[in-house]
């Protein structure tokens, strides 16, 4: 395929940013490090420096960038599928029904990572089939995926909001910090173990991108250049449901990295459509930066869901904006 | 009628949407080599008829046969390869250059191993010349005008490079001289060796480009062969309604309907 230069440029770009800010976040917190300081205490592999720098912070730093690629990518998905720029895996519903999952699992079997996660696993994969089954009519249109996940969404936040107050306060508060969505309590293990489904899901995206591009011509022009139009679009939700989940999972709703990425990559890449890799880069570069503002820049450090919910706000108010001088 | 191959058939095909048949047992020769036009009144079903030659719709009886066997049973970039559409509507994505998207059209012969040859970069030159887009390349589809534009559609069909090629209502939407333009583009396609199947609103176009003229009304064909032969004052009152006379084309001798005033028509 014809990649045009710019994009490659762009993308590299980013990822050496994003690399440079987590060398710079790896070195920031009560025991400072400066760069070198950083890179030798990886290199060295002994000594304080090292483990405060592997063991404590790195499962933090890698954490945002992967997850934060995670869910531009999914993003990227999503609004090209859907063609509409405040398209996201969240639309379907997704987030909520796993924040609903992991307050029904803290108030039910009692909270702990493990159940929590499952629990958000099994609410948000729920909702994201509800509302594909229920936009279903003969095939599924990004449209009325948007309408149909609007109104589940809706529906779930009530529920939400009931579950919460009908529950005793500390497991209210715990689901509340939960659907804050932190990455405050990453650890090695749930790194490790996220990176390889992450990893399919992200290369599974890669491959389903070149049908997917020849559906943004109109269905009737796809399948006559034959792609199968249904089997790629349920692909790509089941990829870009899948990608959300395993972050979610782990740190809960992070909002607005999945929007904003793809939207801020395509401005800065300026190619036909949302490239896929640059949106990862973004969602890397933004979910790092807005970390490092939750737990360095706010005084007693807040999740960094907050953040990204401020940052995505403003992004999809000036968005907005441009939107309605176009017209 | 000369005694031909048919790579392209429809085999007493029914055509329907959900419950809603269009076409019942509807069986149509594409002759090979030829450039067949349908024509008919609105709804009639010649679009639902050319989406079925297509693949974009099955049929609920019947079957459409490419090269002797069932389209339905071809894997669909191997049906792709042979046969290629114009769609009545295409979205162009935001930002996307003219290149780029005549390059989507090589998506059939494309795969995960296989990505951009030089034969890609070659049909796409080939498809731009021959659409006389090659300047616009580098432009934003979203810039152009509208005979700019579905020229450039057309050379993405064109890079497909299938010995089969069907148009939905190609010139709608484009003034009299691009709508020329551009069946002039297919007709030298189809002396080319391209097997052309378009759906055309102007009876005199149809009959000035066709080899083979189809005239279908309330889902079936009610008379089919060259224009000369078929396209008479009777046939057109009967499949349009419409009182006429034809005469021949002072430009190509092919027929030309000229309709009458509906108030001499009633007197």
């Amino acid at each position: 395929m014809l990649v045009p230069r710019r994009g490659v440029i762009v993308t590299a770009s980013l990822i050496v940013a994003v690399l440079l800010l987590g060398i710079i976040a790896l070195g920031l917190g009560d025991y400072p490090l400066s760069i070198p300081d950083v890179i030798s205490s990886i290199v060295s592999n002994q000594g304080f420096a090292t483990t405060v720098v592997v063991e404590w912070r790195a499962p933090r730093v890698v954490a945002a960038i992967v997850f934060g690629a995670a869910l531009g990518t999914s993003g990227a998905l999503f609004q090209t599928l859907t063609r509409n720029p405040l398209g996201s895996p969240d639309i379907i519903g997704f987030s909520t029904g796993a924040y609903t999952g992991a307050i029904v699992s803290l108030t039910v079997l009692g909270g702990g990572f493990v159940s929590q996660s499952i629990g958000a696993l099994a609410g948000g994969l729920l909702t994201a089939l509800a509302v594909y089954l229920l936009a279903w009519r003969g095939g599924v249109q990004g449209f009325r995926l948007i309408v149909v996940g609007i109104a589940v969404t809706a529906m779930l936040a009530a529920v939400n909001s009931f579950l919460l107050l009908k529950a005793k306060t500390e497991v209210a508060m715990a689901a509340y910090l939960w659907g804050a969505g932190s990455l405050s309590l990453v650890d090695w293990p749930q790194v490790l173990a996220s990176v390889v489904p992450l990893a399919v899901l992200g290369a599974a995206a890669l491959l389903i991108v070149r049908p997917l591009r020849q559906i943004e011509f109109g269905d009737d022009s796809a399948r006559a250049h034959g792609v199968a139009v249904e089997r790629t679009r349920l692909a790509v939700v089941v990829i870009g449901v899948g990608l959300i989940a395993v972050v979610t999972a782990i740190c809960g709703p992070i909002a607005f990295i999945a929007l904003s990425a793809p939207q801020i990559a395509a401005r800065l890449s300026r190619g036909a459509g949302l490239p896929i890799g640059a949106s990862a880069a973004v969602g890397a570069l933004l979910l790092l930066a807005s970390d490092m503002i939750a737990q360095h820049l706010i005084p007693g450090a807040v999740p960094v869901g907050i953040v990204t919910v401020v940052v995505g706000g403003v992004y999809l108010i000036a968005l907005l904006i441009r939107e309605a001088r176009r017209l | 009628m000369t005694e031909s191959v048919h790579r392209l058939r429809a085999e007493s095909a029914t055509l329907a949407y959900d419950k809603r048949v269009i076409s019942r047992e509807l069986s149509l020769d594409i002759p090979d080599g030829s450039f067949t036009v349908i024509v008919g009144p609105n709804a009639c079903g010649k679009s639902t008829l050319l989406r079925a030659l297509s693949r974009l719709l099955t049929p609920s009886a019947g079957r459409i046969v490419l090269d002797g066997r069932d389209i339905a049973d071809y894997r669909s970039k191997e049906a792709a390869r042979l046969v290629g559409l114009l769609p009545q509507s295409s979205i162009a994505p935001d930002g996307i250059t003219v290149a780029d998207l005549v390059a989507r059209g090589r998506y059939p012969h494309q795969g995960l191993i296989r990505q951009w040859s030089t034969e890609d970069a070659a049909a796409v030159e080939s498809a731009l010349d021959a659409t006389e887009t090659a300047d616009l390349r580098s432009r934003q589809v979203s810039e152009l005008s509208g005979g700019q534009r579905q020229r450039v559609w057309a050379a993405m069909a064109l890079a497909q490079e299938t010995p089969i090629l069907l148009l939905d209502e190609p010139t709608t939407f484009l003034d009299i001289a691009h709508q020329v333009d551009l069946l002039d583009l297919f007709a030298d396609l189809n002396r080319a060796g391209t097997t052309i199947v378009a759906v055309l609103h102007d009876l005199n176009h149809a009959a000035r480009y066709a080899s083979h003229l189809v005239a279908m009304k309330d889902g079936r064909i009610v008379a089919q062969g060259e224009p000369a032969e078929i396209v008479t004052a009777e046939l057109v009152e009967e499949v349009f309604g419409l009182a006429c006379v034809v005469i021949d084309d002072p430009v190509t001798g092919t027929p030309l309907v000229v309709p009458r005033r509906r108030d001499v028509t009633s007197r």
